[in-house]
Protein backbone atom coordinates (compact mmCIF):
# COMPACT_ATOMS: atom_id res chain seq x y z
CA UNK A 1 0.00 0.00 0.00
CA UNK A 2 1.41 3.36 -1.03
CA UNK A 3 0.23 6.76 0.13
CA UNK A 4 -3.30 5.38 0.38
CA UNK A 5 -6.24 7.57 1.28
CA UNK A 6 -9.76 6.34 1.94
CA UNK A 7 -12.87 8.48 2.15
CA UNK A 8 -16.35 7.55 3.26
CA UNK A 9 -18.61 10.27 1.90
CA UNK A 10 -17.05 13.58 2.93
CA UNK A 11 -15.06 12.04 5.76
CA UNK A 12 -11.45 11.02 5.27
CA UNK A 13 -10.86 7.85 7.26
CA UNK A 14 -7.11 7.85 6.77
CA UNK A 15 -4.57 9.19 4.30
CA UNK A 16 -0.89 8.83 3.47
CA UNK A 17 -0.97 5.22 4.59
CA UNK A 18 2.07 3.14 3.58
CA UNK A 19 1.85 -0.49 4.54
CA UNK A 20 3.74 -3.55 3.36
CA UNK A 21 2.72 -7.01 4.45
CA UNK A 22 5.41 -9.56 3.72
CA UNK A 23 4.61 -13.24 3.10
CA UNK A 24 4.24 -14.97 6.46
CA UNK A 25 3.92 -11.70 8.35
CA UNK A 26 1.22 -11.24 10.99
CA UNK A 27 -0.05 -7.65 11.21
CA UNK A 28 -2.74 -6.69 13.71
CA UNK A 29 -4.99 -3.76 12.80
CA UNK A 30 -6.21 -1.93 15.89
CA UNK A 31 -8.20 1.20 16.46
CA UNK A 32 -11.45 2.76 17.55
CA UNK A 33 -14.79 1.88 16.03
CA UNK A 34 -15.28 3.79 12.79
CA UNK A 35 -11.56 4.39 12.30
CA UNK A 36 -11.66 2.55 8.97
CA UNK A 37 -10.39 -0.92 9.90
CA UNK A 38 -13.06 -2.83 8.00
CA UNK A 39 -12.86 -0.29 5.15
CA UNK A 40 -9.14 -1.04 4.89
CA UNK A 41 -9.97 -4.70 4.24
CA UNK A 42 -12.68 -3.70 1.76
CA UNK A 43 -10.15 -1.56 -0.10
CA UNK A 44 -7.70 -4.46 -0.32
CA UNK A 45 -10.53 -6.67 -1.60
CA UNK A 46 -11.07 -4.13 -4.38
CA UNK A 47 -14.56 -3.28 -3.14
CA UNK A 48 -13.84 0.24 -1.94
CA UNK A 49 -11.82 2.47 -4.29
CA UNK A 50 -9.11 4.62 -2.75
CA UNK A 51 -9.36 8.41 -2.94
CA UNK A 52 -5.61 8.54 -3.52
CA UNK A 53 -2.62 6.23 -3.65
CA UNK A 54 -2.64 2.60 -4.64
CA UNK A 55 -2.74 -0.93 -3.30
CA UNK A 56 -0.72 -3.59 -5.04
CA UNK A 57 -0.96 -7.28 -4.35
CA UNK A 58 1.64 -9.73 -5.68
CA UNK A 59 2.92 -7.02 -8.00
CA UNK A 60 -0.40 -5.94 -9.50
CA UNK A 61 -3.08 -3.44 -8.49
CA UNK A 62 -5.75 -5.16 -6.42
CA UNK A 63 -8.96 -6.18 -8.13
CA UNK A 64 -12.25 -7.74 -7.08
CA UNK A 65 -12.48 -11.46 -6.61
CA UNK A 66 -8.80 -12.39 -6.32
CA UNK A 67 -8.81 -15.99 -5.12
CA UNK A 68 -5.40 -15.55 -3.54
CA UNK A 69 -6.83 -13.25 -0.89
CA UNK A 70 -8.65 -15.18 1.83
CA UNK A 71 -11.36 -13.36 3.76
CA UNK A 72 -12.82 -14.20 7.16
CA UNK A 73 -15.79 -11.81 7.58
CA UNK A 74 -17.10 -10.37 10.81
CA UNK A 75 -19.53 -12.77 12.49
CA UNK A 76 -23.16 -11.75 12.38
CA UNK A 77 -25.83 -13.55 14.33
CA UNK A 78 -28.39 -13.81 11.56
CA UNK A 79 -26.43 -14.79 8.49
CA UNK A 80 -28.39 -16.96 6.09
CA UNK A 81 -25.25 -19.11 6.15
CA UNK A 82 -26.28 -20.24 9.63
CA UNK A 83 -28.89 -22.53 8.09
CA UNK A 84 -26.50 -24.69 6.07
CA UNK A 85 -24.12 -27.42 7.21
CA UNK A 86 -20.50 -26.72 8.02
CA UNK A 87 -19.07 -28.60 5.06
CA UNK A 88 -21.35 -26.71 2.67
CA UNK A 89 -20.06 -23.42 4.04
CA UNK A 90 -16.47 -24.54 3.39
CA UNK A 91 -17.50 -25.81 -0.04
CA UNK A 92 -18.71 -22.34 -1.05
CA UNK A 93 -15.11 -21.22 -0.70
CA UNK A 94 -13.86 -24.02 -2.98
CA UNK A 95 -15.88 -23.35 -6.13
CA UNK A 96 -18.80 -21.11 -5.13
CA UNK A 97 -17.92 -18.42 -7.66
CA UNK A 98 -17.94 -20.71 -10.70
CA UNK A 99 -20.90 -20.94 -13.06
CA UNK A 100 -23.02 -24.04 -13.49
CA UNK A 101 -24.73 -26.32 -11.01
CA UNK A 102 -21.55 -28.02 -9.72
CA UNK A 103 -22.62 -31.67 -9.82
CA UNK A 104 -21.28 -33.80 -6.97
CA UNK A 105 -17.65 -34.79 -7.56
CA UNK A 106 -15.14 -36.93 -5.69
CA UNK A 107 -12.31 -34.43 -6.24
CA UNK A 108 -14.23 -31.60 -4.63
CA UNK A 109 -15.38 -33.80 -1.77
CA UNK A 110 -11.75 -34.70 -1.09
CA UNK A 111 -10.76 -31.00 -1.22
CA UNK A 112 -13.49 -30.06 1.27
CA UNK A 113 -12.55 -32.99 3.53
CA UNK A 114 -8.93 -31.85 3.49
CA UNK A 115 -9.90 -28.29 4.49
CA UNK A 116 -12.18 -29.54 7.28
CA UNK A 117 -9.34 -31.71 8.53
CA UNK A 118 -6.91 -28.78 8.41
CA UNK A 119 -9.08 -26.69 10.74
CA UNK A 120 -10.18 -29.60 12.92
CA UNK A 121 -13.85 -29.36 11.92
CA UNK A 122 -14.32 -32.85 10.50
CA UNK A 123 -16.44 -34.27 13.30
CA UNK A 124 -19.06 -31.53 13.23
CA UNK A 125 -19.06 -30.86 9.47
CA UNK A 126 -22.56 -32.29 8.98
CA UNK A 127 -24.19 -30.26 11.74
CA UNK A 128 -26.00 -27.04 10.70
CA UNK A 129 -23.82 -24.00 11.42
CA UNK A 130 -26.47 -22.46 13.68
CA UNK A 131 -26.04 -25.29 16.22
CA UNK A 132 -22.27 -24.74 16.54
CA UNK A 133 -20.38 -22.58 19.01
CA UNK A 134 -18.75 -19.33 17.90
CA UNK A 135 -15.30 -20.91 17.89
CA UNK A 136 -16.45 -23.85 15.77
CA UNK A 137 -18.08 -21.46 13.31
CA UNK A 138 -14.84 -19.46 13.04
CA UNK A 139 -12.87 -22.63 12.26
CA UNK A 140 -15.24 -23.30 9.37
CA UNK A 141 -14.77 -19.71 8.19
CA UNK A 142 -11.01 -20.18 8.26
CA UNK A 143 -11.37 -23.45 6.33
CA UNK A 144 -13.48 -21.61 3.76
CA UNK A 145 -10.86 -18.87 3.42
CA UNK A 146 -8.04 -21.42 3.05
CA UNK A 147 -9.85 -22.99 0.06
CA UNK A 148 -8.29 -20.54 -2.41
CA UNK A 149 -4.70 -21.24 -1.23
CA UNK A 150 -4.37 -17.61 -0.14
CA UNK A 151 -1.17 -15.56 -0.15
CA UNK A 152 -2.83 -13.03 2.13
CA UNK A 153 -5.47 -13.60 4.77
CA UNK A 154 -7.83 -10.80 5.81
CA UNK A 155 -9.59 -11.41 9.12
CA UNK A 156 -12.26 -8.98 10.34
CA UNK A 157 -12.73 -9.26 14.11
CA UNK A 158 -12.38 -13.06 14.03
CA UNK A 159 -12.33 -13.13 17.83
CA UNK A 160 -15.43 -10.99 18.36
CA UNK A 161 -18.01 -12.61 20.64
CA UNK A 162 -15.74 -15.56 21.48
CA UNK A 163 -14.82 -16.62 25.00
CA UNK A 164 -11.16 -16.50 26.02
CA UNK A 165 -10.47 -20.16 25.32
CA UNK A 166 -12.02 -19.99 21.85
CA UNK A 167 -10.11 -16.76 21.18
CA UNK A 168 -6.87 -18.57 21.82
CA UNK A 169 -7.82 -21.63 19.76
CA UNK A 170 -8.91 -19.55 16.77
CA UNK A 171 -5.93 -17.19 16.79
CA UNK A 172 -3.51 -20.11 17.17
CA UNK A 173 -5.20 -21.86 14.24
CA UNK A 174 -4.69 -18.82 12.02
CA UNK A 175 -1.11 -18.44 13.22
CA UNK A 176 -0.31 -22.12 12.63
CA UNK A 177 -1.55 -21.98 9.03
CA UNK A 178 0.31 -18.71 8.51
CA UNK A 179 3.53 -20.44 9.56
CA UNK A 180 2.84 -23.59 7.51
CA UNK A 181 1.60 -21.97 4.33
CA UNK A 182 3.51 -18.71 4.59
CA UNK A 183 0.67 -16.30 3.88
CA UNK A 184 0.54 -12.77 5.29
CA UNK A 185 -2.19 -11.97 7.80
CA UNK A 186 -4.05 -8.71 8.35
CA UNK A 187 -5.94 -9.23 11.56
CA UNK A 188 -8.51 -6.61 12.55
CA UNK A 189 -9.26 -6.72 16.25
CA UNK A 190 -10.22 -4.36 19.04
CA UNK A 191 -8.31 -6.38 21.61
CA UNK A 192 -4.67 -7.14 20.83
CA UNK A 193 -4.04 -9.39 23.81
CA UNK A 194 -5.10 -12.77 22.35
CA UNK A 195 -2.63 -12.27 19.46
CA UNK A 196 0.04 -10.26 21.28
CA UNK A 197 2.52 -13.15 21.15
CA UNK A 198 2.00 -13.67 17.41
CA UNK A 199 1.98 -10.23 15.86
CA UNK A 200 5.02 -9.04 13.95
CA UNK A 201 3.68 -5.52 13.62
CA UNK A 202 0.70 -3.43 14.64
CA UNK A 203 -1.21 -0.87 12.58
CA UNK A 204 -3.08 1.46 14.88
CA UNK A 205 -5.78 3.68 13.32
CA UNK A 206 -7.37 6.52 15.26
CA UNK A 207 -8.84 9.90 14.43
CA UNK A 208 -7.62 9.89 10.81
CA UNK A 209 -4.04 9.25 11.98
CA UNK A 210 -2.17 5.98 12.14
CA UNK A 211 1.03 4.42 13.42
CA UNK A 212 2.79 1.27 12.25
CA UNK A 213 5.44 -0.63 14.14
CA UNK A 214 6.05 -3.48 16.52
CA UNK A 215 3.63 -3.83 19.42
CA UNK A 216 6.25 -2.39 21.77
CA UNK A 217 6.75 0.67 19.59
CA UNK A 218 3.09 1.46 18.97
CA UNK A 219 1.33 0.43 22.15
CA UNK A 220 2.74 3.10 24.41
CA UNK A 221 1.06 5.95 26.25
CA UNK A 222 2.93 8.58 24.19
CA UNK A 223 2.07 7.15 20.77
CA UNK A 224 -1.61 6.50 21.52
CA UNK A 225 -2.06 9.86 23.27
CA UNK A 226 -0.74 11.51 20.15
CA UNK A 227 -2.98 9.43 17.87
CA UNK A 228 -6.11 10.12 19.89
CA UNK A 229 -5.09 13.69 20.75
CA UNK A 230 -6.16 12.87 24.28
CA UNK A 231 -4.67 11.53 27.48
CA UNK A 232 -4.38 7.77 26.92
CA UNK A 233 -2.57 5.40 29.27
CA UNK A 234 -1.15 2.07 28.20
CA UNK A 235 -0.66 -0.27 31.10
CA UNK A 236 1.35 -3.45 30.72
CA UNK A 237 0.73 -6.10 33.28
CA UNK A 238 1.39 -9.86 33.27
CA UNK A 239 2.22 -9.73 29.57
CA UNK A 240 -1.08 -8.06 28.73
CA UNK A 241 -1.77 -4.62 27.36
CA UNK A 242 -4.56 -2.50 28.79
CA UNK A 243 -5.49 0.75 27.09
CA UNK A 244 -7.20 3.26 29.33
CA UNK A 245 -8.89 6.47 28.25
CA UNK A 246 -9.11 5.96 24.49
CA UNK A 247 -12.42 7.46 23.33
CA UNK A 248 -15.05 4.80 22.45
CA UNK A 249 -12.39 2.13 22.70
CA UNK A 250 -11.68 1.83 26.39
CA UNK A 251 -15.17 0.46 26.96
CA UNK A 252 -14.42 -2.72 25.03
CA UNK A 253 -11.11 -3.18 26.73
CA UNK A 254 -12.64 -2.94 30.16
CA UNK A 255 -15.29 -5.42 29.23
CA UNK A 256 -12.73 -7.93 28.05
CA UNK A 257 -10.48 -7.64 31.00
CA UNK A 258 -13.40 -7.70 33.36
CA UNK A 259 -14.20 -11.08 31.83
CA UNK A 260 -10.61 -12.22 32.16
CA UNK A 261 -10.24 -11.36 35.81
CA UNK B 1 -73.25 -33.85 2.26
CA UNK B 2 -73.08 -36.42 -0.54
CA UNK B 3 -73.63 -33.59 -3.03
CA UNK B 4 -70.55 -31.89 -1.69
CA UNK B 5 -68.62 -35.11 -1.82
CA UNK B 6 -69.63 -35.65 -5.44
CA UNK B 7 -68.62 -32.10 -6.30
CA UNK B 8 -65.21 -32.67 -4.72
CA UNK B 9 -64.43 -36.21 -5.82
CA UNK B 10 -66.04 -37.82 -8.84
CA UNK B 11 -64.06 -40.58 -10.46
CA UNK B 12 -66.69 -41.87 -12.94
CA UNK B 13 -65.41 -41.96 -16.54
CA UNK B 14 -61.99 -41.32 -15.08
CA UNK B 15 -60.08 -43.04 -17.87
CA UNK B 16 -61.75 -40.95 -20.56
CA UNK B 17 -61.10 -37.75 -18.60
CA UNK B 18 -57.50 -38.70 -18.05
CA UNK B 19 -56.95 -39.09 -21.79
CA UNK B 20 -58.64 -35.77 -22.37
CA UNK B 21 -56.67 -33.89 -19.76
CA UNK B 22 -53.21 -35.37 -20.05
CA UNK B 23 -52.02 -31.92 -21.15
CA UNK B 24 -53.01 -30.50 -17.75
CA UNK B 25 -51.06 -33.22 -16.01
CA UNK B 26 -47.97 -32.55 -18.10
CA UNK B 27 -48.34 -28.85 -17.38
CA UNK B 28 -48.52 -29.61 -13.68
CA UNK B 29 -45.40 -31.75 -13.84
CA UNK B 30 -43.39 -29.13 -15.72
CA UNK B 31 -44.48 -26.39 -13.35
CA UNK B 32 -43.75 -28.58 -10.34
CA UNK B 33 -40.14 -29.02 -11.39
CA UNK B 34 -39.53 -25.32 -12.07
CA UNK B 35 -41.49 -24.10 -9.05
CA UNK B 36 -39.91 -26.55 -6.63
CA UNK B 37 -36.44 -25.65 -7.85
CA UNK B 38 -36.79 -21.87 -7.67
CA UNK B 39 -38.58 -22.17 -4.33
CA UNK B 40 -35.31 -23.19 -2.68
CA UNK B 41 -33.82 -19.79 -3.52
CA UNK B 42 -37.04 -17.98 -2.61
CA UNK B 43 -36.56 -19.43 0.88
CA UNK B 44 -32.82 -18.81 1.25
CA UNK B 45 -33.17 -15.26 -0.10
CA UNK B 46 -36.19 -14.62 2.10
CA UNK B 47 -38.41 -13.57 -0.81
CA UNK B 48 -41.74 -15.21 0.09
CA UNK B 49 -43.51 -11.90 0.49
CA UNK B 50 -41.98 -10.55 -2.73
CA UNK B 51 -43.38 -13.60 -4.57
CA UNK B 52 -46.85 -12.62 -3.43
CA UNK B 53 -46.29 -9.05 -4.57
CA UNK B 54 -45.06 -10.15 -8.00
CA UNK B 55 -48.07 -12.43 -8.42
CA UNK B 56 -50.55 -9.58 -7.81
CA UNK B 57 -48.91 -7.43 -10.47
CA UNK B 58 -48.80 -10.44 -12.75
CA UNK B 59 -52.55 -10.79 -12.16
CA UNK B 60 -52.98 -7.14 -13.13
CA UNK B 61 -51.01 -7.81 -16.31
CA UNK B 62 -53.08 -10.88 -17.13
CA UNK B 63 -56.34 -8.99 -16.53
CA UNK B 64 -55.15 -6.13 -18.71
CA UNK B 65 -54.11 -8.65 -21.36
CA UNK B 66 -57.61 -10.09 -21.28
CA UNK B 67 -59.27 -6.67 -21.48
CA UNK B 68 -57.16 -5.33 -24.33
CA UNK B 69 -57.03 -8.63 -26.20
CA UNK B 70 -53.24 -8.92 -25.92
CA UNK B 71 -53.49 -12.32 -24.28
CA UNK B 72 -53.54 -13.46 -20.67
CA UNK B 73 -50.17 -15.16 -20.87
CA UNK B 74 -48.34 -12.23 -22.44
CA UNK B 75 -49.97 -9.83 -19.99
CA UNK B 76 -49.08 -11.89 -16.94
CA UNK B 77 -45.45 -12.25 -18.05
CA UNK B 78 -45.13 -8.50 -18.62
CA UNK B 79 -46.71 -7.76 -15.23
CA UNK B 80 -44.49 -10.29 -13.46
CA UNK B 81 -41.26 -9.09 -15.01
CA UNK B 82 -42.11 -5.45 -14.29
CA UNK B 83 -42.84 -6.21 -10.63
CA UNK B 84 -39.75 -8.41 -10.29
CA UNK B 85 -37.54 -5.67 -11.75
CA UNK B 86 -39.00 -2.95 -9.52
CA UNK B 87 -38.57 -5.06 -6.39
CA UNK B 88 -35.11 -6.23 -7.48
CA UNK B 89 -33.81 -2.77 -8.33
CA UNK B 90 -35.29 -0.80 -5.43
CA UNK B 91 -35.23 -3.33 -2.64
CA UNK B 92 -31.78 -4.72 -2.06
CA UNK B 93 -32.32 -4.79 1.71
CA UNK B 94 -35.06 -6.94 3.22
CA UNK B 95 -36.84 -4.05 4.92
CA UNK B 96 -36.97 -1.87 1.79
CA UNK B 97 -38.06 -4.85 -0.23
CA UNK B 98 -40.95 -5.61 2.08
CA UNK B 99 -42.25 -2.06 2.00
CA UNK B 100 -41.97 -1.87 -1.80
CA UNK B 101 -43.79 -5.20 -2.10
CA UNK B 102 -46.51 -4.01 0.26
CA UNK B 103 -46.97 -0.87 -1.85
CA UNK B 104 -47.07 -2.77 -5.16
CA UNK B 105 -49.43 -5.50 -4.02
CA UNK B 106 -52.70 -3.59 -3.49
CA UNK B 107 -51.92 -1.44 -6.52
CA UNK B 108 -51.61 -4.52 -8.72
CA UNK B 109 -54.68 -6.17 -7.28
CA UNK B 110 -56.74 -2.99 -7.71
CA UNK B 111 -55.57 -2.54 -11.29
CA UNK B 112 -56.44 -6.16 -12.06
CA UNK B 113 -59.91 -5.83 -10.54
CA UNK B 114 -60.51 -2.69 -12.58
CA UNK B 115 -59.55 -4.47 -15.82
CA UNK B 116 -61.75 -7.46 -14.98
CA UNK B 117 -64.70 -5.22 -14.10
CA UNK B 118 -64.44 -3.59 -17.52
CA UNK B 119 -64.02 -6.92 -19.31
CA UNK B 120 -67.32 -8.04 -20.84
CA UNK B 121 -66.46 -11.75 -21.18
CA UNK B 122 -67.14 -14.84 -19.07
CA UNK B 123 -66.97 -14.54 -15.32
CA UNK B 124 -65.21 -17.88 -14.76
CA UNK B 125 -62.22 -16.73 -16.79
CA UNK B 126 -61.95 -13.67 -14.56
CA UNK B 127 -62.20 -15.64 -11.36
CA UNK B 128 -59.71 -18.20 -12.66
CA UNK B 129 -56.88 -15.67 -12.81
CA UNK B 130 -57.10 -15.21 -9.06
CA UNK B 131 -57.88 -18.70 -7.83
CA UNK B 132 -56.90 -21.08 -10.60
CA UNK B 133 -58.89 -22.85 -13.26
CA UNK B 134 -60.41 -26.16 -14.21
CA UNK B 135 -60.09 -25.64 -17.91
CA UNK B 136 -58.08 -28.08 -19.96
CA UNK B 137 -54.65 -26.87 -21.04
CA UNK B 138 -54.46 -26.83 -24.84
CA UNK B 139 -51.35 -27.61 -26.88
CA UNK B 140 -50.08 -24.06 -27.47
CA UNK B 141 -50.66 -23.24 -23.80
CA UNK B 142 -48.68 -26.31 -22.74
CA UNK B 143 -46.00 -25.34 -25.23
CA UNK B 144 -45.37 -21.90 -23.76
CA UNK B 145 -45.64 -23.19 -20.20
CA UNK B 146 -42.96 -25.78 -20.96
CA UNK B 147 -40.85 -23.08 -22.62
CA UNK B 148 -41.09 -20.65 -19.69
CA UNK B 149 -40.41 -23.39 -17.14
CA UNK B 150 -37.49 -24.60 -19.26
CA UNK B 151 -35.98 -21.12 -19.25
CA UNK B 152 -36.38 -20.95 -15.46
CA UNK B 153 -34.76 -24.34 -14.85
CA UNK B 154 -31.89 -23.82 -17.30
CA UNK B 155 -31.29 -20.29 -16.03
CA UNK B 156 -31.12 -21.56 -12.45
CA UNK B 157 -28.71 -24.34 -13.36
CA UNK B 158 -26.34 -21.87 -15.04
CA UNK B 159 -26.22 -19.48 -12.05
CA UNK B 160 -26.66 -22.19 -9.39
CA UNK B 161 -23.30 -22.02 -7.60
CA UNK B 162 -22.69 -18.26 -7.60
CA UNK B 163 -26.36 -17.66 -6.74
CA UNK B 164 -26.09 -20.05 -3.79
CA UNK B 165 -22.90 -18.32 -2.68
CA UNK B 166 -24.46 -14.87 -3.00
CA UNK B 167 -27.65 -15.97 -1.22
CA UNK B 168 -26.03 -17.81 1.67
CA UNK B 169 -22.83 -15.88 2.23
CA UNK B 170 -23.07 -12.51 0.43
CA UNK B 171 -20.00 -10.87 2.02
CA UNK B 172 -17.51 -13.59 1.16
CA UNK B 173 -19.18 -14.07 -2.23
CA UNK B 174 -18.59 -10.39 -3.02
CA UNK B 175 -15.00 -10.71 -1.82
CA UNK B 176 -14.56 -13.62 -4.22
CA UNK B 177 -15.82 -11.52 -7.10
CA UNK B 178 -19.32 -12.98 -7.43
CA UNK B 179 -21.54 -10.33 -9.10
CA UNK B 180 -23.97 -10.29 -6.17
CA UNK B 181 -26.13 -7.44 -7.43
CA UNK B 182 -26.33 -8.64 -11.03
CA UNK B 183 -27.28 -12.15 -9.89
CA UNK B 184 -30.01 -10.71 -7.72
CA UNK B 185 -31.61 -9.03 -10.76
CA UNK B 186 -31.24 -12.17 -12.88
CA UNK B 187 -32.87 -14.18 -10.13
CA UNK B 188 -35.78 -11.75 -9.83
CA UNK B 189 -36.43 -12.05 -13.58
CA UNK B 190 -36.43 -15.87 -13.40
CA UNK B 191 -38.74 -15.61 -10.41
CA UNK B 192 -41.07 -13.34 -12.41
CA UNK B 193 -41.27 -15.98 -15.14
CA UNK B 194 -41.99 -18.75 -12.63
CA UNK B 195 -44.75 -16.66 -11.05
CA UNK B 196 -46.34 -15.95 -14.44
CA UNK B 197 -46.34 -19.69 -15.20
CA UNK B 198 -47.80 -20.61 -11.80
CA UNK B 199 -50.65 -18.13 -12.12
CA UNK B 200 -52.03 -19.97 -15.14
CA UNK B 201 -52.54 -23.12 -13.08
CA UNK B 202 -53.21 -22.17 -9.46
CA UNK B 203 -54.13 -18.49 -9.76
CA UNK B 204 -52.50 -15.34 -8.44
CA UNK B 205 -53.62 -15.74 -4.82
CA UNK B 206 -52.23 -19.25 -4.43
CA UNK B 207 -48.83 -19.00 -6.13
CA UNK B 208 -47.06 -19.37 -2.78
CA UNK B 209 -48.32 -22.96 -2.51
CA UNK B 210 -45.99 -23.87 -5.40
CA UNK B 211 -43.11 -21.43 -5.01
CA UNK B 212 -42.75 -21.47 -1.23
CA UNK B 213 -44.53 -24.35 0.55
CA UNK B 214 -42.62 -27.26 -1.09
CA UNK B 215 -39.22 -25.64 -0.48
CA UNK B 216 -40.18 -24.73 3.08
CA UNK B 217 -41.17 -28.36 3.66
CA UNK B 218 -37.91 -29.65 2.15
CA UNK B 219 -35.82 -27.30 4.31
CA UNK B 220 -37.61 -28.66 7.37
CA UNK B 221 -36.28 -32.16 6.88
CA UNK B 222 -32.92 -31.62 5.17
CA UNK B 223 -30.07 -29.13 4.98
CA UNK B 224 -28.18 -30.90 2.21
CA UNK B 225 -27.56 -28.76 -0.90
CA UNK B 226 -28.44 -31.79 -3.02
CA UNK B 227 -31.51 -33.12 -1.22
CA UNK B 228 -33.29 -29.84 -0.53
CA UNK B 229 -33.84 -28.98 -4.22
CA UNK B 230 -34.66 -32.59 -5.11
CA UNK B 231 -37.21 -32.91 -2.32
CA UNK B 232 -38.68 -29.51 -3.05
CA UNK B 233 -39.20 -30.45 -6.70
CA UNK B 234 -40.73 -33.80 -5.70
CA UNK B 235 -43.13 -32.09 -3.26
CA UNK B 236 -44.23 -29.47 -5.81
CA UNK B 237 -44.66 -32.16 -8.45
CA UNK B 238 -46.76 -34.38 -6.17
CA UNK B 239 -48.90 -31.42 -5.09
CA UNK B 240 -49.60 -30.27 -8.64
CA UNK B 241 -50.04 -33.59 -10.40
CA UNK B 242 -51.91 -35.07 -7.42
CA UNK B 243 -54.14 -32.02 -7.25
CA UNK B 244 -54.93 -32.17 -10.95
CA UNK B 245 -55.69 -35.92 -10.79
CA UNK B 246 -58.07 -35.41 -7.86
CA UNK B 247 -59.72 -32.43 -9.50
CA UNK B 248 -60.31 -34.06 -12.88
CA UNK B 249 -63.82 -35.31 -12.22
CA UNK B 250 -64.93 -32.55 -9.88
CA UNK B 251 -66.55 -29.23 -10.58
CA UNK B 252 -64.11 -27.40 -8.30
CA UNK B 253 -60.93 -25.59 -9.48
CA UNK B 254 -57.58 -27.38 -9.24
CA UNK B 255 -56.17 -24.96 -6.70
CA UNK B 256 -57.78 -26.17 -3.44
CA UNK B 257 -56.48 -29.69 -4.10
CA UNK B 258 -52.99 -28.43 -4.88
CA UNK B 259 -52.82 -26.13 -1.86
CA UNK B 260 -54.18 -28.82 0.47
CA UNK B 261 -51.71 -31.47 -0.67
CA UNK B 262 -48.76 -29.09 -0.45
CA UNK B 263 -49.89 -27.97 3.00
CA UNK B 264 -50.23 -31.58 4.19
CA UNK B 265 -46.71 -32.39 2.94
CA UNK B 266 -45.41 -29.38 4.84
CA UNK B 267 -47.28 -30.49 7.96
CA UNK B 268 -45.76 -33.97 7.80
CA UNK B 269 -42.28 -32.46 7.33
CA UNK B 270 -42.74 -30.19 10.34
CA UNK B 271 -43.69 -33.17 12.50
CA UNK B 272 -40.75 -35.17 11.15
CA UNK B 273 -38.33 -32.29 11.73
CA UNK B 274 -39.34 -32.02 15.40
CA UNK B 275 -38.16 -35.54 15.98
CA UNK B 276 -35.00 -34.96 13.96
CA UNK B 277 -34.16 -31.76 15.79
CA UNK B 278 -34.23 -33.50 19.16
CA UNK B 279 -31.78 -36.04 17.83
CA UNK B 280 -29.58 -33.39 16.21
CA UNK B 281 -29.31 -31.20 19.26
CA UNK B 282 -28.19 -34.31 21.07
CA UNK B 283 -25.51 -34.96 18.45
CA UNK B 284 -24.36 -31.35 18.61
CA UNK B 285 -24.11 -31.57 22.39
CA UNK B 286 -22.07 -34.74 22.21
CA UNK B 287 -19.77 -33.11 19.67
CA UNK B 288 -19.31 -30.07 21.87
CA UNK B 289 -18.65 -32.19 24.94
Amino acid sequence: MRDAELRLGARTLWSGLDLDVAPGEFVAVLGANGSGKTSLLRAILGQHPLAAGEIRFAGEPVHRGDRRIGYVPQQRGQDPAMRIRGRDLVRLGVDGERWGPGWPSAARRAHVDGLLEAVGATHYARVPVSLLSGGEQQRLRIGQALAGDPLLMLCDEPLGSLDLRAQRVVSELIDRHRAERGFGVLFVTHDVNPVLGMVDRVLYLAGGRFRIGTADEVLTSEVLSELYQAEVDVIRTHGRVIIVGAPDHSHHEHEHHGGAA
Amino acid sequence: MSDWWNALFDFSDYGALLALLHNSILAGAVLGIAGGLIGVFVMTRDLAFAVHGISELSFAGAAAGLLFGVGVVEGSIIGSLAAALIIGLLGSRARERNSITAVLMPFGLGLGILCLALYPGRASTKFGLLTGQIVAVDDPQLGWLAFVCGVVVLGLLVVWRPLSFASLDPEVAAARGVPVRGLSIVFMLLLGLAVAASIQIVGALLVLSILVTPAAAALRISSSPLWVPLLSMAFALVSLVGGILLALGSSVPISPYVTTISFLIWGVCVLASRRRKDRRTLVAREVAA
